[in-house]
């Protein structure tokens, strides 16, 4: 078939989009954190892009997309990207360079750990912290990645849709989060009312870059220029935007003011619920898709509040919850007319589809939460996860960076 | 007056405990101080930083004399990790208390 340039274009400026979604979800979660700690998540997201970078190029890439060892893992014969080259791999995406596809799902590969610093954000050593990045993109994103999208990977051979990482990404880092929220435990103080958000502002600016970078994140993974980026972008907007409005309303309705991390949250929620539907499903699915995420992931929210775990930043209600109610929402709404490499949903009556999705969604959640409860013990144990008391009150800018933002 | 320059990040179990010992009002500024804590000095770039100021609390609160010395222990107890850098508090007098609004003077605009 031959390189196209329209796709090439296309497909490198998603990689740049969703590379910039990573130091958006920084100031999304500084804002979110109290004001001695906003340095940190910027630090931990940014060094993300450059850990998983160098991982993603020497190992990663091929673990996820490798030839395949039994639908489980990909090989290392594409260790340090030999055999990734300027010439398409007709397997993933036959009209663009491999290099082209390798740097726009190393994009993907950044964001997922990063997305798991808000759980344990505010209290985590950063030397351990870097270790988590490592061994979790390796011994959980790469595995899932190949399960889902890699040829030969066992969910995708069953027929299950994921178009941009509902299971891949959200699933895998939000179920991760909780995990991660209880081997931790709670932050000091917690539940006493002192947790106030820095900013609100950053909140806003980042879940701006974030559905800015959205486009590219699930219009990209189109791999092509063209109708199909079309309708996964549209699908993308309006889901965010009825998503922000139904979480705003709940809140509105629940307690008395539209506040506009509401709002934030909301459209953050939505584009995750869209993200495994978005090639698979119209305009008015992406709607309801939508509309029915800020609601469930308010909920998800407040539950999580009740039962006092303290996934700080709520991964696991807006990325867990999200990603499952997308990854089942696929299986309902899919239709193979927007898409032929997909299939059709329960609505066009095929049942099978969400028994997959179901099967995929399960699979994730046991394999993310028990991995990366494996992954924080052996670091607590080899040296140590969580900041000493007296750092984690005096804030992680000054004492793991030895900066800080002036009050 | 009562001036306690703490840890911010014991404001808000300082503002509980004086809260529920009956003393409501309260002025708060974001400070930064030195005290024997020592800061921290590190090279960025080629040059070297040092904070030694780091980010403190300053609570002021005016209270009638004798309630002065419960409201040191309130602070004191709430405000306390037992590490180096939890601050001290200084007890000044105060010539005249006018409540804006009433214009009530002395005790009873303390009140």
């Amino acid at each position: 078939m031959g390189i196209d340039g329209g796709d090439t274009v296309w497909v490198m400026v998603s990689a740049a989009l969703v590379m910039l979604m990573t130091p958006g979800l920084g100031l999304f979660y500084a804002g979110l954190a109290r004001k001695k700690n906003v340095l940190s998540l910027l630090m931990q997201c940014f060094i993300a892009i450059a850990m998983i970078s160098v991982v993603w190029a020497l190992w990663g890439y091929s673990l996820a997309f490798g030839p395949s060892r039994g639908g489980l893992i990909g090989g290392l014969e594409w260790f340090a990207l030999s055999q990734v080259g300027s010439e398409p791999n007709p397997n993933y995406a036959p009209t663009i360079p491999h290099t082209t596809y390798m740097l726009f799902q190393l994009m993907f590969a950044i964001i997922t750990p990063a997305l798991i610093i808000g759980a344990f954000a505010e209290r985590v050593r950063f030397g351990a912290f870097l270790l988590f990045l490592v061994a979790w993109s390796t011994l959980v994103y790469s595995p899932i990645a190949h399960w889902v999208w890699g040829v030969g990977g066992w969910i995708r051979s069953l027929g299950a849709l994921d178009f941009a990482g509902g299971t891949v990404v959200h699933i895998s880092s939000g179920v991760s989060a909780l995990a991660a929220a209880l081997v931790i435990g709670r932050r000091i103080g917690y539940g006493s009312g002192s947790m106030e958000p820095s900013s609100p502002v950053y909140v806003i600016l980042g879940a701006a870059l974030l559905w800015f970078g959205w486009f590219g994140f699930n219009g990209g993974s189109a791999l092509a220029s063209g109708a199909l980026a079309s309708g996964a972008f549209t699908a993308t907007h309006l889901a965010a935007s009825a998503a922000a409005l139904s979480w705003m309303l709940t809140g509105w309705l629940h307690r008395g003011k539209p506040s506009s991390i509401a709002v934030a949250s909301g459209a953050v929620a939505g584009l995750v619920a869209v993200t495994p539907a978005s090639g698979f499903v119209g305009p008015q699915a992406a709607l309801i898709i939508g509309a029915v995420a800020g609601v469930l992931c308010y909920a998800a929210v407040n539950l999580r509040a009740k039962i006092g775990v303290d996934d700080s930043l709520d991964v696991w209600g807006v990325h867990g919850v999200g990603g499952t109610w997308g990854a089942i929402a696929t299986g309902i709404f899919a239709d193979a007319s927007i898409n032929p490499a997909g299939a059709n949903g329960l609505l066009l009556g095929n049942p099978s589809l969400l028994f997959s999705q179901l099967i995929a969604v399960a699979a994730t959640w046991a394999y993310s939460a028990t991995m990366t409860i494996v992954i924080l013990k052996v670091i607590d144990l080899a040296v140590g996860l969580r900041v000493k008391p007296i750092e984690e009150m005096i804030g992680l800018d000054i004492t793991q960076h030895a900066e800080y933002v002036k009050p | 007056m009562i001036h306690a320059v703490i840890r911010p990040e014991r404001l808000e179990e300082v503002k509980n405990a004086l809260e529920k010992a009956g003393f409501h009002g309260l002025t708060v500024y974001d400070v930064m101080g030195r005290g024997r804590q020592q800061g921290f000095s590190w090279r960025i770039r080629g040059n070297t930083y040092k904070i030694d100021l780091l980010p403190k609390v300053k609570i002021e609160i005016v209270v009638d004399e004798e309630d002065a010395y419960r409201v040191v222990e309130i602070i004191k107890e709430s405000a306390a990790t037992g590490e180096v850098g939890d601050g001290k508090i200084f007890i000044t007098p105060v010539d005249e208390t006018i409540r804006i609004r009433t214009g009530e003077r002395g005790p009873e605009a303390v009140k």
